[in-house]
């Protein structure tokens, strides 16, 4: 198993620097101009174009990128263009947030999701089986934006339970951080309990219809057991697979979820740096998502072993 | 016995006892509250803290805080000594002396030097292009005098010279340390010492999140009352926290619910619900509010054709600009025939019949005619991230359509729109016809500041309009000698950039702002004023 992870590791690299040519061929070639923006709009073009030069922005790609990679290859990630703060430092503040957002949601999500899949698919046909799914066409349906204007609504700004915004870090208690991420946690977190539990019942329905799910009722196994010692371990592959795949939709849906609760994420991160034409900090976060997202993927392949003992590696 | 309701009573009782001692079901807020610390919602994105490199106006208004200025505007845009005590001037504005108020420090407790504000003129002077350039091109000399003195000496008279130093529009002359000023213009500083009321910081400091301001407790304030950029700058707060919150309805809530204190920029359609609260005042932020601008390109066709740019002065309508960018209150927005801020001394509406009335289409195809313009693309840039561009775009596409021009309409973002304008390429190649943008109203109150008036063709803003009349009229302002000779200037002027259509404005708007009515001392300015602000 650790040969094989090593493998994987490895396999990331060539994955990596495609990633990262992709997303400065883009950057360079995408309309928009930082040393304009930086210039402000009094600016004359001599202006614009001195700011241009002192940033580097005028050499040509191939130097352009090849300067970069070999700084990324020394831990350098660079510095932002207007802030012209480190990236990695810029980085560092925000992945707290985005990473406790991250694993509030997939706890919630999970906690819910497989626990109702499973009550679905051993309930199928009834009013429970449809109640759940209905819950899950709701979560598919409702933009995360929506639900995060509404849970704000009514429980920070009417019944004043919650903060309307903002992130604690729990190093300042773990009320204090919780009470913050609850309401972005549901927000986010419906459109991926949705996804599960469809999933789950999916997958239980297919198992529960199998011989030896018959024999173990036959052989006096109660319901419980079925459903979670026989049935649910050997619908986990697809689930977990589901889960990892879910897992970059939701670091596409926490952009809008710390938008909407003013969370300092990663997210907001990559939409303003877009929005700004910050190429250092763009390539940052790209390159460092693609990097999570890697990882995420060697988890999953890892814990079908967990689930499945004919997969080996 | 313990029967499972007794049990589920016990437990419920008991989770209840726990939570409350932990204040789970206490309805409460995240934050404390503190009546020396401010929270306020800016503008925008706070994302660097060097005025001269980057002159965004949210950077300016950071900067306010942190640096004092030699001199200040008040309300009615007089410039007032700040940091300076006394100044002489040659009776031919050609020698200027000043002379530093005594005790000043920076925020490193440094004193406050002559050579300082030289560094930091030097700097300004290097980056604006509005004042600074051309007091630059007018220098012999600036020079330190002794500790506390300097002097300008210059070649040709510059009889504006204190308005230049008290500017408020970016990038205003903010006075740092020597070893910092001495930066390249065009790179960022990276060390932050200020000279103003407020010390930024910078470990502090999360980019597109928040930023923080303290209290310098060395800073020696005028003892005159405080009006704008003027007088004594008497900090009542401890402590200004920037939130900020791009999401308009996450502002709204956090200052409905008491998070923040102050927001600076409420969008229209917030406002009514933000009235209804009965802890929120809700008012007017800029007396001087804003002029929309249709800017033209003058080097290609059609508009290089002073016949095609009247055409669309008589097509468009600004009621109809100013309802798409503020919406139905009245009271927000007016009709601007002419180039200068409304309510200031030197307004005038001379020369602005094409802008008056009724919209004139028959009279606008006809000269679209005369201009020969046969119906190529008008490539229109719209910079749809942002709804006063976007608003100002879509009526204009309609208005041009309707005297039969043929729009090309770009949706771009402004990130675009910034990098494009900037191509003087014919449009079919890459250039662009026409853009929108918007000044502020502090900017345009006389030609000193106003970038978007220069009619000197190829150095002039984007859009490069030229006619050696409208720069001769600018000049003839510089040169007056009093308000009557002044206000006679500007009428000619406005005359002069109308024919010429150096560009169409497209009406005067103002913007809100919202607060906490346990802030008292919120007035109402081109930029957000913290000094005299208090919490209760």
């Amino acid at each position: 198993m650790l040969a094989y992870a090593t493998r994987r590791v490895l396999a990331t690299i060539p994955v990596i620097l495609i990633v990262a040519l992709f997303v400065f061929s883009l950057l360079y070639i995408a309309p928009g101009d930082p040393a304009a923006i930086i210039a402000g709009d009094q600016a004359t073009p001599d202006d614009v174009e001195r700011i241009r030069a002192s940033l580097g922005l005028d050499r040509p790609f191939v130097i352009r990128f090849v300067d970069w990679l070999w700084s990324v290859l020394q831990g350098d990630l660079g510095n932002s263009i207007f802030t012209n703060l480190p990236v990695s430092h810029m980085i560092s503040q925000r992945i707290e947030p985005t990473l406790s957002l991250m694993v509030l949601t997939l706890t919630l999500s999970l906690s819910f999701a497989i626990p109702m899949g499973v009550i679905a698919a051993w309930k199928h046909g009834t009013l429970i089986d449809r109640f759940v799914m209905l819950t899950a066409v709701f979560g598919f349906s409702t933009p995360v934006f929506v639900i995060g204007y509404l849970l704000a609504f009514v429980f920070a700004l009417k019944l004043d339970w919650l903060p309307v915004q903002g992130f604690t870090s729990i190093s300042h208690g773990l009320l204090p951080f919780l009470r913050n991420l609850i309401l972005p946690a549901v927000a986010l977190g419906l459109v991926y309990m949705a996804l599960i539990a469809r999933i789950t019942r999916a997958t239980m329905l297919d198992v529960l219809s199998q011989d030896y799910v018959r024999t173990a009722k036959a052989k006096g196994v109660g319901q419980r057991g079925i459903l979670f010692l026989h049935a649910l371990k050997n619908a986990a592959v697809p689930i977990v697979t589901i889960v990892g795949i879910g897992f970059a939709a939701l670091i596409g849906g926490a952009v809008v979820t710390e938008s909407v609760f003013a969370i300092p994420g990663l997210g907001r991160l990559t939409v303003d740096a877009i929005l700004r034409r910050d190429y250092p900090v763009i390539q940052g976060v790209v390159l460092l998502f693609s990097c999570v997202y890697v990882v995420v993927n060697l988890i999953v392949d890892l814990l079908y072993t967990l689930f499945d003992p004919r997969i080996r590696y | 016995m313990i029967d499972r309701r007794g049990l589920l009573k016990g437990t419920g009782a008991l989770a209840g006892a726990i939570a409350g001692s932990v204040g789970l079901t206490r309805p409460s807020l995240a934050q404390g509250v503190d009546n020396k610390v401010l929270r306020f919602v800016p503008q925008a994105n706070l994302a660097n803290l060097d005025p001269i490199w980057g002159t965004q106006y949210v950077v300016r208004n950071g900067s306010l805080m942190i640096w004092d200025m030699l001199y200040g505007v008040n309300e009615r845009l007089e410039p007032q000594p700040q940091m300076v005590e006394s100044h002489e001037a040659s009776p031919d504005f050609k020698t200027w002396t000043f002379r530093l108020r005594p005790g000043l420090k920076f925020h490193d407790n440094e004193p406050v030097l002559a050579k300082d504000a030289v560094a930091s003129i030097n700097r300004w002077m290097a980056r604006d292009a509005t004042m600074g350039v051309p007091i630059k091109r007018r220098l012999d000399a600036l020079e330190v005098v002794d500790d506390r003195t300097f002097r300008f000496r210059l070649n040709q008279p510059y009889p504006k010279m204190l308005f230049a130093l008290g500017k408020s529009s970016t990038p205003c002359l903010f006075i740092m340390p020597e070893r910092i000023a001495t930066t390249d213009p065009f790179k960022q500083i990276t060390e932050i010492v200020g000279s103003g009321p407020m010390r930024f910081r910078k470990d502090e400091w999360v980019p597109g999140s928040r930023a923080a301001f303290e209290r310098f407790a060395g800073y020696v304030p005028r003892a005159e009352k405080a009006s704008w950029l003027a007088g004594g700058k008497r900090m009542m707060l401890e402590r200004v926290e920037w939130h900020i919150l791009p999401d308009a309805a996450t502002a709204s809530a956090a200052l409905q619910s008491g998070e923040v204190d102050w927001w600076e920029t409420p969008v229209s359609d917030l406002v009514p619900l933000l009235r209804k609260s009965p802890n929120i005042a809700v008012d007017i932020a800029d007396p001087l509010g804003n002029i929309g601008a249709l800017r033209l390109n003058h080097l290609h066709p059609p508009f290089n054709d002073v016949r095609a740019r009247r055409a669309v002065q008589w097509a468009v309508s600004q009621s109809d600009y100013m309802q798409a960018v503020v919406g139905d209150d009245p009271s927000l927005w007016k009709e601007v025939p002419g180039y200068f801020t409304p309510e200031t001394p030197l307004y005038t509406e001379a020369g602005g019949e094409p802008l008056k009335g009724p919209r004139n289409y028959e009279l606008a195809k006809k000269l679209l005619a005369e201009a020969g313009y046969k119906g190529e693309p008008i490539v229109l840039l719209v910079a749809t991230d942002l709804a006063i561009l976007k608003a100002q775009g879509d009526v204009t596409a309609d208005a041009l359509k309707r005297i039969g021009m043929n729009v090309e309409y770009a949706a771009l973002d402004w990130g675009t729109v910034g990098q494009r304008r900037a191509k003087k390429d014919p449009p079919a190649q890459g250039g662009w016809n026409i853009f929108h943008t918007w000044h502020a109203g502090a900017d345009c109150v006389n030609p000193a500041p106003y970038i978007a008036l220069d009619s000197s063709g190829d150095t002039a803003w984007f859009g490069w309009p030229k006619s050696d009349l409208v720069q001769e009229r600018i000049q003839a302002w510089y040169a007056a000698p009093d308000l009557v000779a002044e206000k006679q200037a500007i009428a000619a002027l406005n005359q002069a950039a109308m024919d010429h259509v150096v560009y169409v404005p497209t009406g005067f708007f103002k913007g809100y702002q919202a607060w906490r009515k346990t802030l008292t001392g919120v007035v109402k300015a081109p930029f957000p004023i913290f000094w005299d602000v208090s919490k209760s």
